[in-house]
């Protein structure tokens, strides 16, 4: 059995280039929310739960999200950020609108996955809207079938870093 | 008495690899509905074309695969539901697709079709625009009476999306009600008319964490309808992949039963076994999750040089703390948490067909991997089964599973063999059914190639049969439980939703 405690893994500075364009964008919102940390609810819209299990991964003892002041909340009245997986299919539209409209104001929304950046290899599906935009104004897109972990960590800490600013 | 074997015998059968597929009259297909119960057969599946309703069923004595059709005449075929009331939801599917009413069914109501896509029927030869949108009324939590308790489609807890509606009395749960489809993608139509490899891209994103186990059943399907053996060496690395997913798949199901029972110490260490394994599975494979390295015909890369390596070494983590791990599932805070919950009734788990942990925590033995998966006769995977069928009983053939798997794995790659990676696939036509034991239990695809193009499909999801069997596990159950149990039976969404 081992006994050492597993360190997290080491971590590298927030991509600048996404940072700075957030930092833009957020010049232009209500309220700079300094020194605080986000608070994320996440909104399912049809994945294939691979995006899922890779949001999971963030929350063990080598990602460590909360480390960095980010966590995860079951309700979107308490939340700063959406976060967005799956193709946006027609059957939870309704569902994403709720979770926006009931998620206070300034708030952030964050497409996660092929999916929910535009539709994925879902695109064109009678089925499916083709990703979170077409619903609701997405601020951030993290790309990847799925994303792996360490890279929704690094769109995320952009996120905090623009907010912070 | 007519038995079922008698009606097949007499029936036309169509070729189908490896199993023919038997033509039935609408009074054959009743016939047969009524004998499977007294055999009893297994119904495993049932989904339709433009022209034919389909079942596949299962003779648990003979060992044997039967699938059977029967014509749709003016639109209609005999329901199988009266006798089969697991067969309902795939009938309220198969009119939702392509318009086909089961006649005497026992549900009619929708079931994929919420009233939001463009058109209806998309599956039928022509589907009719819809005129008017109106999605499907979900209960608000704020404003129903404190006797209903709606959870989902959105449960905000990084879930598959899936609506529970529980009636209450007090804080027991007196009726739970399962409303699935909200993900439904239309993976069917975007299926239709491709080449099998372009197709395997939709196999593999069925159900994430079966994504191995989805893809290898799409692709052995394939492989027999146009009569080709995938070469020896891609099937010992699709047994590596599948016992890979079922140990990660496992892992994270100990994870969240940890994170939800408040086991911080079950929770931390399976959590980081399962993140090991996955950059071992990157590194060797090229993906986390093995999305898309099987393909019909073999695998899409080999090995990693040094793969085999990393994987054992990850492996290797594993095995040296499932003990303590067990034991841990053995301490009074967890043990006490898990005994007797989402206790699962030892009749419906056969009557449905309830495979995987839940089957066997529940004395149903049946795993693909023991009579019909290539490859795995010469390594003997051994199969528990245990009667108690609750929560506790279910980590426990988890863990066992684990350990089995590394025994798989370690015996898969120190025999693997030298060769191609991918037989030719032929530009022909034909009809094959194959099957992957997932980490929910066994796969079923069924599909038809014309001139090398895929022309029907059809994938079961162990979902079909575990949902039916959660509604009748959750009534009895406190409501404060419903996570807890949903996560022990380890229900999906996504891969049932299509
Ligand atoms: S982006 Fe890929 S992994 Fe994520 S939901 Fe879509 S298909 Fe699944």
């Amino acid at each position: 059995m081992i006994l050492r405690t597993p360190h997290p893994d080491p971590v590298g500075p927030a991509d600048p280039e996404t940072t700075a364009s957030l930092a833009a964008r957020l010049e232009a919102a209500a309220q700079a929310r300094l020194g605080r940390g986000l608070a994320i609810r996440h909104v399912n819209t049809g994945s294939c739960n691979g995006c899922e299990l890779e949001l999971r991964a963030l929350n063990n003892v080598l990602y460590d999200l909360e480390r960095f002041g980010l966590r995860f909340v079951e309700s979107p009245r308490h939340a700063d950020v959406l976060l967005v997986t799956g193709p946006l299919t027609r059957n939870l539209r309704t569902a994403l609108e709720q979770a926006w409209d009931a998620t206070p104001d300034p708030k952030w929304v964050v497409a996660v996955g092929d999916c929910a950046v535009d539709g994925g290899v879902f695109k064109g599906s009678y089925a499916v809207l083709g990703g979170t935009g077409l619903a609701v104004p997405v601020d951030l897109t993290i790309g990847g079938c799925p994303p792996p972990p360490a890279r929704i960590l690094a769109g995320l800490r952009a996120l905090l870093e623009a907010n912070a600013k | 008495m007519t038995t079922a074997n008698d009606i097949i015998r007499t029936a036309e059968a169509e070729i189908c690899r490896p199993w023919p597929r038997y033509i039935l009259s609408h009074a054959d297909w009743a016939a047969l509905t009524h004998a499977s119960v007294t055999e009893p057969w297994t119904l495993l599946a049932h989904w339709a074309d433009t022209v034919q309703a389909h079942a596949l069923f299962l003779d648990p004595r003979a060992l044997t695969i039967i699938p059977v059709s029967t014509p749709i005449e003016a639109g209609h075929y005999p329901a199988l539901s009266p006798v089969l009331p697991g067969a309902a939801w795939y009938e309220r599917m198969i009119h939702d697709l392509w318009g086909h009413v089961a006649q005497d069914g026992i549900d009619a109501r929708p079931w994929l079709d919420h009233g939001t896509w463009p058109q209806m029927r998309p599956m039928a030869t022509r589907p009719e625009p819809r005129t008017a949108i109106e999605p499907l009324l979900l209960a608000d939590p704020d404003r129903e009476g404190a006797m209903m308790l709606p959870l989902g489609p959105v449960w905000g807890r990084l879930d598959e999306a899936a609506h529970l509606r529980l009636t209450l009395n007090g804080s027991t749960v007196q009726h739970a009600e399962a409303v699935l489809g909200f993900t439904h993608k239309g993976t069917l139509t975007l299926m239709r008319g491709k080449s099998p490899r372009a197709a395997a891209r939709f196999a593999a994103r069925l159900s994430a964490d079966a994504t191995v186990a989805h893809s290898i059943a799409f692709a052995e399907a394939t492989e027999a309808a146009l009569d080709v053996a995938a070469p020896t060496r891609a099937v010992a690395l699709r047994i590596v992949m599948l016992e890979v997913e079922r140990i990660a798949g496992h892992l994270d199901n100990l994870t969240e039963i940890g994170r939800l029972a408040d086991s911080q110490s079950v929770r931390t260490r399976c959590g980081l076994l399962r993140e090991t394994l996955l950059r071992a599975t990157a590194a060797a494979f090229g993906h986390r999750l093995m999305m898309d390295c099987v393909v019909p015909g073999g695998v899409a890369t080999d090995i990693a040089e040094g793969g085999p390596q990393v994987i054992l070494r990850a492996l290797g983590d594993i095995a040296s703390q499932l003990d303590s791990i067990r034991r841990l599932h053995d301490g009074p805070a967890l043990a006490l948490r898990l005994a007797g919950l989402g206790r699962t009734d030892k009749q419906l788990v056969a009557a449905l067909g309830v495979g995987g942990v839940v089957g066997r925590s529940s004395g149903r033995a049946f795993d693909v991997r023991t009579m019909l998966s290539p490859g795995y006769a010469a390594l003997a995977p051994r199969i528990a089964t245990r009667a108690e069928g609750d929560a506790a009983v279910r980590q426990h053939l988890r863990l066992f599973e684990i350990s089995e798997s590394l025994r798989l794995i370690g015996a898969a790659l120190d025999a693997l063999p030298d060769g191609p990676l991918t037989v030719a696939l032929p530009q022909a036509s034909g009809e094959g059914i194959g099957c992957a034991e997932s980490i929910r239990g066994d796969i079923w695809h069924w599909l038809r190639l014309d001139h090398g193009q895929i022309a029907s499909v059809f994938p079961r999801d162990p979902g079909w049969a575990l949902w039916p069997l959660a509604e009748r596990v959750l009534e009895g159950a406190d409501a404060d439980d419903a996570s807890l149990i949903r996560a022990s039976l380890a229900l999906p969404a996504s891969g049932m939703d299509l």
